[in-house]
């Protein structure tokens, strides 16, 4: 991976919605490089996926709740963790899971509509699982940060507007 | 009533010029909707670490003076910062000094070694103070004018030009505010040797050495013979985005630092206590913050600088600091014009080039320390400002 593949993912990652020739200017590359590297960057699944991240606390008519559920599991012989991390990462409520050191193995974190759904959840499909021996869930009260962004920013400049 | 109070006002005081800053300070203040490329420092906030330990100095009572030359364990940072960094070698206890800002350690400096009748060569286009500075020292200011086709470097022959029985000293700025014109080592060692014929003492401001992008800084004190006859100067504000903690400092030959500590401890004591603790967490962990600021710095650089030229202003590619400098001579107006035009009909703010003295008229200075999205929209403005006057 060289050096300039890298700063096209650092600003990527940063903002996925920057236009190719402002890339390609900041990186000193033309814009068809950088087009090519970056579909390089997808086949490989380096990229994954463009996202935003939206406070949706500040929407109306969207509810919903989020859980961090630490969940201990018995692996098995050959495949380790990843069978039973398939198993729960294809549900499409659950939003991430992590394979952690420490008290439990797997992180999930889920989003449901209501409380219920989301117990729903935990009790009927998750717990069942074979392997799953145990669970706690954490309901999440509210989001400061997520994926390096702060939900409520301070985007005044607190520069004067022109200095020596 | 206030044409008796004009006759307390020194001489010295109501001869020098008000910054040609102060206008456009004025008038872009009064509009909405700015994009402002006139602004001299990082659009960073200080690093959050350092922060803290701003916050965690004051919690432990740390709210008295210093040593007059600042904290000793800082100064030994320093030392070891300018080994590591530069291969210059001081010593902590005996040359260095802390200072409120590189400003003072300026200030400092001309007191230090001006007499009645000194001539000091100022590198321009440069940094306002420089030349006032010199004036309130008691000496007299001389303008070195580099020029765009040198990059705005300095060469033997623009500096013997301006050498009298009189010159004592010649300050520079590399990287320069306002051109972004670095210097390498082959570049400075082609007029050291004017410099020591002469026997001019140097005064080296190096604020903007950690922010070069495409050469590492060489610092004039490393070249033979040089380090003798160099008062480098420095601080923390541009490479740590910390301009509003207000902290320099200044190292050089022991006999001049000590003149410098005695004027210091007289007229400053020390530099604040707050600021030295946060800059302490600066050298100790701050690499990893500086490299990602240049990084950014960098990437807007190369796009404004490309956009410039595109656009029909031509612009060479700054080394260094984070001001793109192009020349709007194309457009047949002075820089007071083409900066007030600009602002008045695209509220795009920039600094004309002739406030930073001798061959800065026909350039606007530009920083590029603002985000990326509105140096987008200032390129969108100033194309359709340009586009304007090509039509016309």
């Amino acid at each position: 991976m060289n050096e300039k593949e890298i700063e096209i993912l650092e600003i990527l990652e940063e903002n996925a919605r920057i236009p190719m020739d402002v890339l390609a200017d900041m990186v000193e590359l033309s814009v068809e490089e950088v087009e090519k590297t970056i579909k390089r960057l997808e086949e490989q699944n380096i990229i994954l996926n463009y996202s935003s991240v939206i406070n949706w606390d500040k929407t109306s008519g969207v509810d919903g709740v989020a859980a961090m559920i630490d969940v201990k599991v018995t692996p098995k012989r050959d495949v380790g963790f990843d069978e039973i991390a398939e198993r729960i990462y294809r549900f499409p409520e659950v939003k991430a899971v992590y394979l952690m050191s420490g008290a439990f193995d797997l992180s999930v974190q889920i989003e449901g509509k209501t409380m219920k759904e989301v117990a729903f959840f935990v009790s009927n499909k998750l717990s069942t699982l074979d392997s799953v021996l145990s669970t706690t869930t954490h309901f999440l009260l509210k989001k400061y940060k997520h994926d390096g962004v702060i939900f409520e920013p301070e985007k005044k400049d607190k520069r004067i507007v022109v200095s020596p | 009533m206030k044409h008796v109070q004009q006759q307390y006002v020194s001489k010295t005081a109501s001869q020098l010029k008000p910054s040609g800053i102060r206008k456009f300070f004025d008038l872009a203040s009064q509009m909405d909707n700015v994009i402002s490329l006139g602004v001299g420092e990082p659009d960073f906030v200080t690093p959050w670490n350092v922060c803290e330990a701003g916050y965690a100095s004051l919690e432990s009572g740390y709210t008295a003076y210093t040593a007059n030359a600042g904290l000793l364990e800082l100064r030994e940072e320093i030392s070891s910062y300018l080994s590591e960094q530069f291969s210059l070698n001081y010593s902590a206890e005996s040359q260095i000094i802390l200072t409120v800002g590189a400003s003072q350690a300026i200030d400092l400096a001309f007191r230090a070694v001006i007499d009645p009748g000194d001539e000091v060569i100022i590198v321009e286009p440069g940094f306002v103070a420089y030349a006032p500075a010199v004036t309130l020292a008691g000496g007299t200011p001389v303008s070195l004018e580099t020029k765009a086709e040198d990059e705005f470097k300095i060469t033997r022959e623009s500096l013997e030009k301006v050498i009298t029985k009189r010159t004592k000293a010649i300050l520079l700025c590399f990287p320069s505010n306002p051109t972004g014109a670095t210097m390498s080592e082959a570049e400075l060692k082609s007029v050291t040797d004017v410099i020591e014929e002469h026997d001019l003492l140097v005064l080296s401001d190096e604020i903007y050495a950690e922010l070069t992008y495409d050469e590492t800084h060489y610092s004039i004190a490393r070249v033979n013979g040089m380090r003798e006859r160099t008062i480098l100067i420095s601080g923390f504000s541009k490479a740590f985005a910390m301009t509003g903690w207000r902290l320099g400092y200044v190292t050089g030959p022991e006999e001049i630092i000590s003149a410098m500590l005695k004027i210091h401890q007289y007229t400053m004591m020390c530099a604040p206590t707050i600021a030295q603790h946060g800059a302490l967490e600066a050298l100790k962990s701050g690499r990893e913050d500086l490299e990602r600021m240049k990084k950014s710095y960098r990437q807007r650089r190369n796009f404004l600088v490309k956009s410039f030229n595109n656009i029909g202003l031509s612009c060479h590619m700054p080394g260094g600091a984070f001001y793109a400098f192009p020349s709007i001579q194309a457009t047949g107006m002075t820089s007071d014009e083409f900066a007030e035009k600009l602002l008045e009909e695209e509220r795009v703010a920039v600094v004309p080039g002739h406030v930073f003295g001798a061959g800065g008229e026909g350039y606007v200075r530009c920083s590029y320390a603002t985000s990326i999205d509105s140096l987008q929209e200032a390129v969108k403005r100033i194309e359709r400002f340009m586009k304007r006057r090509q039509q016309a």
